[in-house]
């Protein structure tokens, strides 16, 4: 059953790719779709506990073995995989169905160029990596998958390859993503050096026991959390790891919707989360992941204030909300950056989707500058992604839970708040600096997300009027998956609260393994009124300024901007960090190269050795050019007898000693 | 099945013999004849490979249908295989088809061209199967011949000197090897290879002119063979004659040099230098990874700004060689696993990349980088096996070029974790140059116009791609096959050596 859930995308994604030639391509993009659709129901069941299945591993065949490396392709499904699957599959029928209609006038074509099926293949073959990855039993295994979700994301960025910037973001992807690959590889090494195994149960069987191994002066659990860390921050695009994230959006948007805002990018967290056991065991590197975390949260969320590009806010967004997750993990609250990867995807793909909706109607113009009182001609799209911009904003009654035993309210207030609960109850040193700035990250939160809906579909139209006569709602099969997100970005937030995070019951208990001192699932109930109520009003906050800027006064931002040149600027450049990486890594790179081959291999090594060889080589070639004209067996006869004399030289001299 | 080795290492010569003498005269028509001579008998030789293989016992460290007999009086021919050989040997027969595939097109000198390259196949096959020192001498030099020829005659604008600058360079590497023969046949008084190999030559240190030499004779013999197997591989420093000769050799050329000739050198260390120099193995162990993590990253900066898309395979070879000698001398079963996988993986990839190049080449008369551009646009099926070609290059997992780069690094992380560390450094720069090589060919806008009438893949070339390409994933998937050929023979020697 769960196998035909994991590769049925392959077959789906080998169908369209392979036989949309004699199927067509609407047959090859609708079978496509079904197939994830079928797994998505699947995977509701298996989640819902309607259908059980097993959580051991189901070995599907060999893969790796040397020695004492043993590595197997397997299917194991515990309450981690369960909710990834989740997620993945329903996002994933939701974008497959969604791109029905999205791809099929796409203007960056010309007619009779095919692409629908491509794009569809592409999408499938994205989900299956992304279920390799989230069942597998192994590391090596959890790699494939990783890679797989890395070549998906490659050529789904770069699925408009005529236009440079696309292939551009599409490299760069790849590149920055590998960069932390890299770390997660040490990782992968460090640990099947010292456990012997690349299998999880065995992995966290010997770290369970007190090994007392240092390296570098540090526990050996926290140097591999560390680079398995690294790793993480790519693929999640935490901060300095990040500037992949923003350029992905050259991709289509459904792209940016499923992998680069609701799966993909979530793989980091589902890492750390897996390695848990590990992690519990790494205080150092815990705080490091805390840190890097809230730094990224705010990071982003600055960034995010002052974009244009209605897709880039939300890559912002998405990036900022990583950082909450990796906040929680940081803060030992696994189950919180669980929940909070569960709500994100909803709500997160649900505002992509609307902003794809907009830019479908607004025939591919992305600026916010350009849009504005779009609520009267796309009705829907205005209050879905209102509902998913309440969601990450996180409305809900404050307080709730003394009431009613759990929070009422939407998504993200929920599973946003619970985080920021948990990382000001944790027992980090840094905790509270950790709140304080999460909490100022979800006053931005609020602003920017604000801002887009009221810049887009509030006050008056600002880009050309033929633009705003024509644009109309988008057709049934980009709506329905807007109302089903939206619902999603509603209910599931109080829904699942009690699975995820109850201490007694949450679903976690056979993958996510606390320390016995971690008692965060107990602890995170019983903080200060205040730091319940502080995001709340928070969000206020930014709501109020939102309006006073967007709303009442539209002139404050740029007087606001006038007036922080210096600031505006650093954010409108995203602190600079392309700038300084194009000149630290991209530059000096081409300029070692060229370096080592014009000066390395050409002057010191061939020049060395040539100098010896110099003297008589342009003899040979000016023998060799006058001889050309020969029969080619002579020079065959001339090296043979050459290559002979020379043997029987030195056999008989030494022979005769 | 007794003389299946020879029939195997000989055929192709018979198959040149054919065509020197019986195909007669120089029209198109004679040169079709031969063209279909030359790929029957690499097929038939192949078949026959692959009889043997079946026959073969994986399970067994031996070495398998042994055949001996004094040749000359002189000369002692024996010859027989084990798991490495076996593989290497359906390495090279398993290309000889392809290559003669590729080389349809061919029309300069024919005759002589086909005729050199089925000399050349019996040359590396007899590398391969070779239990006797000399008589592995006498191949992996003669080889040097036809290839010498192959580039000299029918290659680019500067193939003279090219030529002359790979028979120099490897023929110096092989002078040292030879005298490095010469003493081991003195002191142990057998050239039989597996004699040898249960010979212990001594390893006490002494001194020559005042050096002081660590590991005694062994170490001195280890450098003997080292100076030819480092040139063959490359290694760095060395390996500056494989562009200049990549880039003046035709297509089918560069196919055997990077599949099968470069692994001769790999192939060198692991049947003499590691098993019967262990102690100077071990001395040699930091060096031999120093110089190899260096090939890793120096040579893929060195792709990065390439112009030509020949020389950045080239380079791109040098790197990927590296890890094929920091897996071998990480002398434990990963290692040597990822090395042994890693030369086989290559040779696929290496063989690929390079007739994608001759696909192009062939139509456009250029290599440039620059003259290229927005292929897919034209060739949707080129840019399709170019992106997993490229990929595999990258060492993605699910292609054969992840199982031998990681093994390799997980054997010498078990030794010195620094050097996998910087080895997998590698990682980063092989898809900074491999996909920046395909944005600037394949991807983009179809501006030059010269490219507009640009055909995709003839059904020619897709019988020579494809069946690559689908190796590379199968492998990729489920190494298994090739990995168990030769893992109880590699069990076999650490446990012999340790």
């Amino acid at each position: 059953m769960i196998e035909i859930l994991i590769f049925g995308p392959l077959l789906g994604s080998l169908i369209a790719g392979f036989m949309y030639r004699s199927i067509g391509e609407n047959v090859a993009t609708i079978l496509a779709t079904s197939i994830v659709t079928m797994g998505a129901l699947i995977s509701w069941f298996v989640f819902l506990d309607i259908v059980s299945v097993d959580n051991g591993s189901v070995v599907v065949f060999d893969w790796i073995i040397s020695g004492s490396l043993n590595s197997q392709w397997a299917v194991k499904v515990d309450s981690l995989v369960k909710v990834m699957l989740v997620v993945v599959l329903s996002v994933s029928s939701l974008v497959h169905l969604y791109s029905l209609g999205y791809m099929r006038h796409d203007h960056n074509w010309n007619s009779g160029e095919k692409y629908k099926a491509r794009f569809f293949s592409y999408l499938s073959f994205f989900t299956f990596a992304m279920l390799v990855l989230v069942s597998s039993d192994n590391l090596l295994q959890l790699f494939f998958g990783w890679e797989g979700v890395g070549v998906a994301s490659y050529l789904l960025i770069g699925f408009y390859f005529k236009k440079p910037t696309a292939n551009n973001a599409a490299m760069k992807a790849f590149i920055v993503n590998r960069v932390g690959d890299f770390g997660f590889l040490i990782g992968i090494f460090l640990i099947f050096y010292h456990s012997g195994s690349t299998n999880y149960l065995e992995i966290f069987s010997f770290f369970s026991e007190d090994n007392k191994i240092k390296l570098l002066g540090f526990k050996i659990e926290e140097v591999i959390c560390f680079f398995l860390f690294i790793g993480a921050m790519g693929k999640s695009a935490q901060i300095f790891l990040h500037t992949w994230l923003p350029d992905a959006m050259e991709g289509p948007t459904p792209v940016s919707a499923l992998i680069h805002a609701a799966t993909m990018v979530t793989a980091g967290v589902f890492l750390t989360c897996r390695f848990s056991p590990l992690f519990e065991a790494a205080p150092q590197v815990s705080t490091l992941v805390l840190l890097v975390g809230v730094l990224t949260a705010f990071f982003a969320a600055t960034t995010a204030l002052v974009q244009n590009d209605i897709k880039r806010i939300i890559a912002y967004s998405t990036c900022s909300q990583l950082g909450y997750m990796f906040a929680a993990v940081g803060a030992g609250f696994y189950q919180a950056a669980m929940f909070h990867l569960f709500t994100h995807a909803f709500f997160k793909a649900l505002l992509f989707l609307g902003a794809g909706s907009v830019i479908h109607a607004m025939h591919h113009e992305q600026d916010i500058r350009r849009f504005g009182g779009l609520r009267a001609k796309l009705p829907i799209t205005f209050f879905t992604m209102t509902i998913g911009t309440l969601a990450i904003t996180g409305v809900g009654i404050p307080l709730s839970y003394y009431i009613l035993g759990f929070n009422f309210g939407l998504s993200g207030f929920v599973s946003k708040d619970i985080i920021i609960e948990g990382v000001f109850a944790s027992k980090n040193n840094y905790s509270f600096y950790a709140f304080v700035f999460l909490i100022f990250s979800a006053l931005l939160t609020s602003f920017y997300s604000w801002r887009l809906v009221f810049l887009t579909f509030f006050g008056s139209f600002r880009g050309k009027i033929d633009d705003f006569n024509h644009c109309h709602e988008p057709e049934r099969t980009m709506l329905i998956p807007l109302v089903l997100l939206s619902l999603g970005a509603v209910f599931f937030g109080s829904f699942f609260e009690f699975d995820f995070t109850s201490a007694k019951y949450q679903i976690f208990s056979d993958s996510i393994l606390l320390a016995k001192e971690n008692t965060i699932l107990k602890d995170f109930h019983y903080v200060p009124v205040v730091v319940k109520l502080a995001p709340f009003f928070a969000m206020l906050i930014g709501l109020s300024i939102a309006i006073y800027f967007y709303v009442i006064n539209p002139h404050a931002p740029r007087v606001l901007a006038n007036q922080q040149p210096i600031l505006y600027k650093f954010f409108l450049n995203k602190w600079y960090f392309d700038e300084l990486y194009n000149i630290m890594f991209v530059a000096s790179a081409k300029k070692i190269g060229n370096f080592f081959w014009k000066v390395g291999d050409v002057k010191v090594i061939n020049g060395s050795l040539h100098g010896i060889g110099l003297s008589f080589i342009p003899y040979l070639v000016a023998l060799a050019s006058r001889l050309q004209s020969g029969f080619v067996f002579h020079y065959a006869l001339v090296m043979i007898i050459g290559f002979t004399a020379i043997m029987s030289f030195f056999i008989i001299s030494f022979y005769g000693l | 099945m007794d003389y299946i080795l020879s029939l195997i290492t000989f055929l192709p010569l018979i198959g040149a013999l054919i065509i020197g003498l019986f195909v007669q005269g120089s029209g198109s028509q004679s040169s079709e004849n031969a063209k279909r001579v030359s790929l029957v008998t690499s097929i038939i030789v192949f078949l026959l490979s692959l009889v043997m293989f079946s026959e073969f016992d994986k399970n067994s460290s031996d070495f398998q249908f042994v055949e001996e007999f004094l040749w000359l009086g002189f000369f002692n021919y024996k010859l027989g295989v084990d798991g490495i050989s076996v593989i290497l040997i359906l390495l090279t027969t398993g290309m000889m088809p392809l290559v003669f595939l590729s080389s349809w097109t061919t029309d300069k000198r024919v005759k002589e061209y086909l005729i050199s390259f089925l000399i050349l196949e019996t040359l590396m096959v007899g590398v391969f199967v070779s239990l006797d020192m000399f008589l592995f001498y006498v191949f992996f030099e003669a080889g040097l011949i036809p290839m010498f020829l192959i580039i000299g005659i029918w290659g680019g604008k500067e193939r003279v000197f090219a030529s002359f600058k790979f028979f120099l360079y490897t023929l110096l590497g092989s002078i040292l090897m030879l005298i490095a023969m010469i003493i081991m046949w003195d002191i142990s008084g057998t050239t039989d290879i597996t004699k040898l190999l249960n010979y212990e030559f001594e390893s006490e240190p002494f001194y020559i002119l005042g050096f002081y030499i660590p590991s005694g004779i062994q170490t001195l013999l280890w450098l003997g063979f080292f100076a030819s197997f480092a040139v063959k591989l490359p290694m760095f420093p060395v390996h500056t004659w494989l562009p200049d000769a990549h880039v003046q050799a035709p297509t089918s050329g560069s196919v055997l040099l990077a599949a099968i000739l470069l692994k001769m050198g790999g192939y060198g260390f692991i049947r003499f230098s590691i098993p019967m120099f262990y102690d100077a193995s071990l001395y040699f162990q930091s060096f031999i990874f120093i110089l190899s993590v260096i090939a890793i990253i120096y040579t893929s900066l060195v792709a990065l700004v390439q112009n030509d898309m020949k020389k950045l395979i080239a380079y791109s070879s040098v790197a990927h060689m590296g890890f094929v000698t920091i897996g071998l001398f990480s002398l434990n079963q990963q290692g040597i696993d990822g090395a042994i996988f890693q030369m086989v993986s290559h040779g696929f990839i290496s063989a690929a990349l390079f007739l994608v190049v001759g696909v192009v080449y062939e139509r456009t008369h250029t290599r440039e980088i620059l003259a290229f551009g927005g292929l897919v646009n034209k060739m949707p099926n080129y840019a399709m096996v170019f992106m997993v070609l490229t990929l595999a290059n990258v060492g993605l997992p699910g292609t054969s070029g992840f199982i031998g780069e990681f093994l390799s690094l997980v054997g010498v992380f078990q030794i010195e974790p620094l050097y996998a560390i910087f080895g997998a450094f590698g990682v980063i720069l092989s898809a900074c140059y491999g996909l920046l090589l395909y944005k600037k060919v394949i991807l983009g806008e179809l501006i030059k116009e010269n490219l507009k009438r640009i055909n995709d893949l003839s059904l020619r070339e897709k019988f020579c791609l494809y069946p690559l390409v689908l190796l590379i994933i199968i492998f990729g998937i489920y190494p298994k096959p090739i990995i168990e050929t030769y893992s109880v023979t590699v069990a076999n020697y650490l446990q012999i050596l340790n």
